[in-house]
């Protein structure tokens, strides 16, 4: 059932030009930096792709998001939806998965980068693969957020809206432990996105940080399902 | 087949719908009448398991709302008032979507599709996104997702609101023809369409029923009288007094109409009371020009239930 609707999803994105804009939107953004550091610099190395990338899901993934609940509740296609024989969840883990699929392709184009690095010069394959599980991961968690945001609101732009700022505010958490007393700053670390995902960076996978993006996967698909579950027109 | 028992809905400190209970028998068309805001739409969200009641129960072929949801859910084609549709799909996708979502076997997919594309006769927008459909279009659309697997139970919002007359006899032919071996509970606070096509009417005022029967006891019932008009060519005498002295009827209204007096009674016999009228005007030797009894329409019944 969730692959029914995930499926759908896709297809809408795929069906308007919402799809293609992100994508070669994604690859111009990303390809422009990788391109400079490769031929103004002569640098052939992801470094660039994988610190970009993150602050891209800052706004992509609340565009690609904004419009999954709301937009089903301004035009009443929830009710319709879910009065059909599905469960609140499988509709929920349908969206995320259609978005998150969505990111997957996005980051499957950019592994031309990683074939351009390959064939040039030194591919950390360590710290690639780490990158990529951290993207991935990441965008899961980012969607689940950004899902969330579009869940209390019919509105998309609203949505956008709070899906930037939740991102933005979990991006940021681990850069203001300077304004926090000593003892608070491991656990804003702890809860910061891009911590977990500089840690991966590296190429060290630890069973840690892959947890830390499930937890916050299944927080908001939580508190999304409660929404859901309210009902609220 | 539907029981629903002091079935209750509140949204916040507000009541929707206040104790309802009714219940449904196979292959009835029930229609749901009702000014606006009534509860007519709540009460079919509850019964199609979107929202959960407040109070009551609501039992489909013995499965409770609250329990086996999915499994009503099954049993049941919805269509939501205003049809919210995806509208960037084309037509024939989103009939699949819905196949596929409604439980529909691989196997039977493009059959069922088929057949619903011809009851509903969407053969020429299949390819068509369904943004591009017309009103009417859209409404046959609704309806084909609604049957697309082939439920007993059929459940329309205001199916007919927003069409031109045509499509509106043409929705309600297709609901007649589906009442045949289907449930169909609409609802709709257009007075003809229930006379047009409902067994068995269920006026709903301020989350209460008013009134349940078909159609015809209602009309029957609600004035509990009838209006006649009365028409005797002048030059009989005494017309009036004898009239009000035969005590079955009561004089609302008289007037002179070129060489004929019109008068308008009022009775609360149950019968038709023209025969007797009739031989009540010859045993007199009046000269009779005009003999109408008031047909009592729906519309009546409705302002009279749902204004007081």
């Amino acid at each position: 059932m969730t692959r029914i609707l995930a499926r759908r999803e896709l297809r809408s994105y795929f069906d308007s030009p919402a799809a293609y804009i992100v994508l070669s939107l994604f690859l111009l953004i990303t390809g422009w930096f990788f391109g400079n550091a490769l031929f103004l610099e002569n640098v052939a190395s992801l470094r660039n792709l994988f610190g970009l990338v993150p602050v891209i899901y800052l706004f992509f993934v609340p565009a690609l998001t904004m419009a999954t609940f709301a937009e089903e509740r301004r035009s009443g296609t929830i009710e319709l939806l879910l009065t059909m024989p599905v469960r609140d969840w499988e509709v929920i883990l349908g969206k995320l998965l259609a978005v998150t699929s969505m990111l997957a392709i996005a980051l499957g184009l950019t592994l031309i980068f990683a074939l351009t690095v390959a064939s040039f010069g030194d591919l950390d394959f360590g710290a690639t693969f780490g990158g990529y599980l951290g993207l991935l991961l990441l965008g899961l968690a980012s969607t689940a957020i950004g899902l969330f945001a579009s869940s209390v609101t019919r509105n998309q732009i609203v949505a956008f809206i709070l899906g930037f700022a939740l991102l933005f505010f979990f991006f940021m958490l681990d850069k203001a432990t300077f304004f926090v007393p000593g003892w608070m700053a491991g656990t804003l670390e702890y809860l910061s996105t891009d911590f977990h995902y500089q840690n991966l960076l590296r190429g060290v996978i630890d069973s840690r940080d892959i947890i830390y993006y499930l937890s916050l996967t299944t927080f908001f698909v939580l508190l999304t399902g409660y929404n859901l579950a309210r009902r609220a027109d | 087949m539907i029981e629903v028992q002091g079935l209750t809905k509140n949204y916040g400190p507000e009541r929707a719908v206040d104790n309802l209970s009714f219940s449904v028998n196979p292959g009835e068309v029930l229609g749901f009448l009702g000014p606006n805001g009534a509860g007519k739409s709540t009460t079919m969200k509850v019964l199609t398991c979107y929202l959960p009641p407040s109070e009551g129960t609501i039992k489909v072929d013995g499965l409770d709302v609250r329990t086996d949801s999915l499994a009503i859910r099954q049993r049941i084609g919805y269509l939501p008032e205003s049809t919210p549709l995806y509208q960037d799909m084309a037509t024939y996708d989103y009939l699949g979507f819905a196949a596929d979502v409604r439980g529909v076997a691989k196997a039977d997919k493009t059959r069922r599709i088929a057949a619903m594309t011809d009851v509903c006769g969407l053969g020429d927008v299949l390819g068509k996104p369904i943004h591009a459909l017309s009103k009417g279009y859209k409404q046959r659309v609704g309806l084909a997702q609604a049957m697309i697997h082939d439920p007993q139970i059929l459940v329309l919002d205001e199916p007919t609101s927003g069409l031109d007359p045509n499509q509106i006899v043409e929705i309600r032919d297709l609901i007649r023809s589906l009442g045949e071996e289907k449930t169909v509970i609409l609802s709709t606070h257009i007075l003809s369409e229930v006379q047009a096509s409902c067994d068995r009417v269920l006026i709903i005022n301020k989350g209460r029923i008013v009134a349940d029967g078909t159609p015809d006891d209602l009309m029957a019932s609600a004035t509990g009288g009838q209006r006649i008009r009365f028409g005797v060519q002048q030059g009989a005498a005494n017309v009036g007094d004898t009239l009000a002295g035969w005590g079955h009827v009561t004089i609302q209204d008289q007037q002179i109409d070129g060489d004929t007096v019109l008068y308008t009674l009022l009775s609360d016999a149950p019968d038709d009371l023209r025969p007797a009228l009739f031989r009540f005007a010859v045993e007199h030797g009046w000269t009779l020009t005009e003999l109408h009894r008031d047909q009592v329409n729906l519309e009546d019944v409705f302002r009279q239930l749902t204004t007081a």
